[in-house]
């Protein structure tokens, strides 16, 4: 097991874009498998496994793929929520996050990177007032000057469709949309400059899903977020985003601007993917490609590329070797062995 | 919430006359009769009147001569006049018996109940913050071998080690030999000094619990979501861990310790007996050996009140601190 630790930090650093707000290269995270009397570890599993992607400013980049794929620990793993990371760079604004001490990491960034969670019922803290969930942390990194934090919290409630009487209540008191508004408004607050949004959405029903997605569209004018839209509902992320990568067991797959991947999708896994989207009209047919099988377990993924056990187009190369990350035309990457012969040859 | 108190309060008197009718109907059918041995001991004595005879006599006296159901309503009947009658063992009113015994127990259990708080509830928090590290096993091998450890052999332990090796403290007794010449600062330490060992007794045999326990909802508070949101903030960790995650923990803790209120009346029977303290625990404990039907009766209706007082002010306090279960 000591083998995967030790190739963990193959990768070529990257060099800081200044168009870039968060660089993400070769991300990879790991959480030991614990076994026996004395919890030794046993194994890993590769919950993300070397993603790497770039975020413009002010733009929204989704990130798709089906439960279990690491989306959500990818989110968590930028921010630094989820312990160390197991190797890689994350670059925000051009300094390597784990990099940044403790202190300064809380008093200076965590404002700068705010998060939305996927589960707004236990997310906010039943103890506490949504003034309080809203404000704390506006107080404690004094945000605003105090003369002006009552004002300064009404201000972003009211932004997020919240009235200010609403603060001395219990989250308990509000329906799901509301307290996804408290998150929302809760992450705001913070004048951030990119916003994780962790399937903000999906434990909301359709019509709330479309007034939370416009709000989050809205803000993102008024203030010039950044957002990274981690969701399963493809629908929902071709809505809102800029760019899109497309995820699969710990690995990015896909990814390019919005239209070259719905347009042309390359990646036999998007593909599928995105025949799966149901077209809301009845007449019309749909060639689905059904993928066959299951996903792999992540702790212990197929040998070569880990998408070859349910490829259709699966080639001897792809059970040997793992493919990389190949610009297959402008502005879209792709994984694949398909794509790596034709365009870069050596690869 | 007044309501649901006034509520509360009549389901609770309901179930105190059942409570009431089964400890007396437990007391009435033991097989250890006071009455009885009374009448063998008389009968023994040269001259007396025949073992029947005294029976019919005693059971008369002490009005045990009627079936369970109407000798409780009896008894409470005497209780709502405001009499809990005499204690047959120690001949002397059952209240002020009680009087006399339970103001050391509970002393003795509110400043190990204290102290253990002020140990556990830290400890708990402090093992769960430092999960699966050095300390937090440290922590948790003591607390197990804190509820493993029976009294009477921990207690014989500290005597051993304290008393008679180091000579410390007295190995007994709630007062030392001089007492009666000492001034009254020098009584009170002189209590107190004798207080010391079954002290350290009753907080480090039930310690364990409390901080197992503090641990498990501290830890089941930091694994949830909202913690993250808190760390997503920004927060310092200090205010993650006191103001988010251990105002969560309070509910279940305010639970546990509404619950053992009472247990501080209940008294220590075996740290009681072994240190020669004569709190409630060991009195009750003669008495209900004794089969002395009045003062066991009185003493066990009245942990069953504060039991059904400590739930009610558990729930009460429950709601205090969680603003969910606040009835509007």
């Amino acid at each position: 097991m000591d083998d995967i630790m030790k190739t963990v930090n193959d990768y070529t650093p990257v060099e800081y874009d200044v168009r870039y707000i968060l660089m993400v290269n070769s991300l990879k995270k790991y959480f030991p498998i614990k076994d026996g009397v004395i919890s030794r570890t046993v194994g890993y599993v590769r919950a993300v496994d070397g993603v790497t992607f770039n975020i413009e400013r002010g733009t929204t980049m989704g990130l798709v793929g089906e439960s279990g794929c690491g989306k959500t620990t990818v989110g968590r793993t930028i921010l630094r929520l989820a312990g160390e990371k197991t190797g890689g760079q994350v670059l925000f604004n051009g300094r390597e996050v784990y990099d940044i001490p403790n202190k300064e990491m809380n008093r200076d960034y965590r404002t700068k990177m705010q998060i939305i969670f996927q589960d707004p019922f236990s997310s906010l803290s039943p103890r506490l007032p949504v003034g309080e969930i809203i404000g704390e942390a506006v107080r404690e990194h004094k945000i605003v000057p105090k003369s002006e934090y009552d004002d300064y919290i009404d201000k972003v409630m009211s932004d997020c469709g919240l009235q200010p009487f609403h603060k001395m209540r219990y989250p308990h008191e509000f329906s799901g949309g509301q307290r996804q508004r408290i998150c929302i408004a809760r992450a705001l607050a913070l004048k951030p400059e990119f916003i994780v949004c962790d399937e903000p959405v999906s434990a909301l029903d359709v019509s709330i899903q479309a007034q939370i997605i416009n709000l989050l569209n809205d803000l993102q004018e008024k203030y010039g977020f950044t957002y990274l839209f981690i969701s399963h509902d493809l629908s929902v992320v071709e809505h809102i985003s800029d760019s899109v990568g497309v995820m699969y067991l710990g690995n990015i797959v896909e990814y390019g601007t919005k239209e070259k991947i719905f347009d042309s999708p390359l990646h036999p896994y998007t593909k599928a993917l995105f025949s799966a989207i149901p077209v809301p009209d009845p007449s019309q047919k749909t060639n689905r490609i059904v993928l066959e099988g299951s996903v792999p377990s992540p702790a212990s993924p197929p040998e070569g590329c880990k998408f070859h056990t349910r490829c259709a187009q699966c080639m001897e190369i792809c059970k040997k070797k793992a493919p990389v990350q190949t610009e297959a035309e402008p502005g879209h990457f792709v994984c694949c062995h398909l794509y790596q012969d034709q365009n870069s040859g050596e690869n | 919430m007044r309501t649901y108190i006034i509520k509360r309060l009549l389901i609770s008197v309901v179930i105190l006359f059942f409570t009431g009718l089964i400890i007396y109907g437990l007391m009435r059918s033991l097989p250890t009769s006071y009455i009885e041995s009374m009448a063998m001991t008389k009968s023994m004595a040269p001259g007396s009147k025949s073992y029947d005879e005294w029976m019919e006599q005693l059971t008369a006296m002490y009005h045990m001569d009627v079936g369970i159901l109407p000798g409780y309503i009896q008894w409470i009947g005497e209780v709502f006049r405001g009499n809990f009658g005499d204690s047959w063992k120690w001949s002397v009113p059952v209240l002020e018996k009680f009087n006399d015994s339970v103001w050391i127990s509970f002393t003795m259990g509110l400043i190990a109940f204290v102290i253990e708080m002020l140990i556990a509830i830290p400890l708990g928090v402090l093992a769960a913050t430092k999960q699966y590290s050095k300390t937090d096993y440290t922590i948790s091998v003591a607390a197990l071998a804190g509820i493993s450890l029976p009294t009477f052999f921990f207690a014989s332990l500290l005597k051993l080690l304290f008393s008679v090796k180091l000579g410390w403290f007295d190995l007994y007794g709630l007062v030392g030999r001089d007492y009666e010449q000492l001034s009254q600062t020098g009584k009170i330490l002189d209590q107190a000094k004798h207080l010391v060992l079954p002290i350290v007794t009753l907080v480090v045999v039930s310690m364990g619990s409390l901080m197992r326990y503090t641990r498990t909802n501290m830890l089941e508070v930091l694994n949830s979501d909202y913690i993250r949101t808190a760390r997503a903030k920004g927060l310092s960790e200090r205010r993650v861990i006191f103001h988010h995650a251990f105002r969560n923990t309070l509910i279940p803790i305010v639970t546990i310790v509404g619950g053992s209120l009472p247990g501080l009346f209940a008294g220590a029977l075996i740290t009681e007996t072994l240190f020669a303290i004569p709190g409630i625990g060991y009195v009750s404990y003669q008495s209900m050996v004794s089969g002395d039907i009045p003062f066991s009766m009185f003493y066990l209706v009245f942990m069953a009140v504060l039991t059904l007082l400590g739930n009610l002010l558990s729930d009460i306090l429950y709601a205090v601190v969680d603003p969910r279960v606040r009835v509007a």
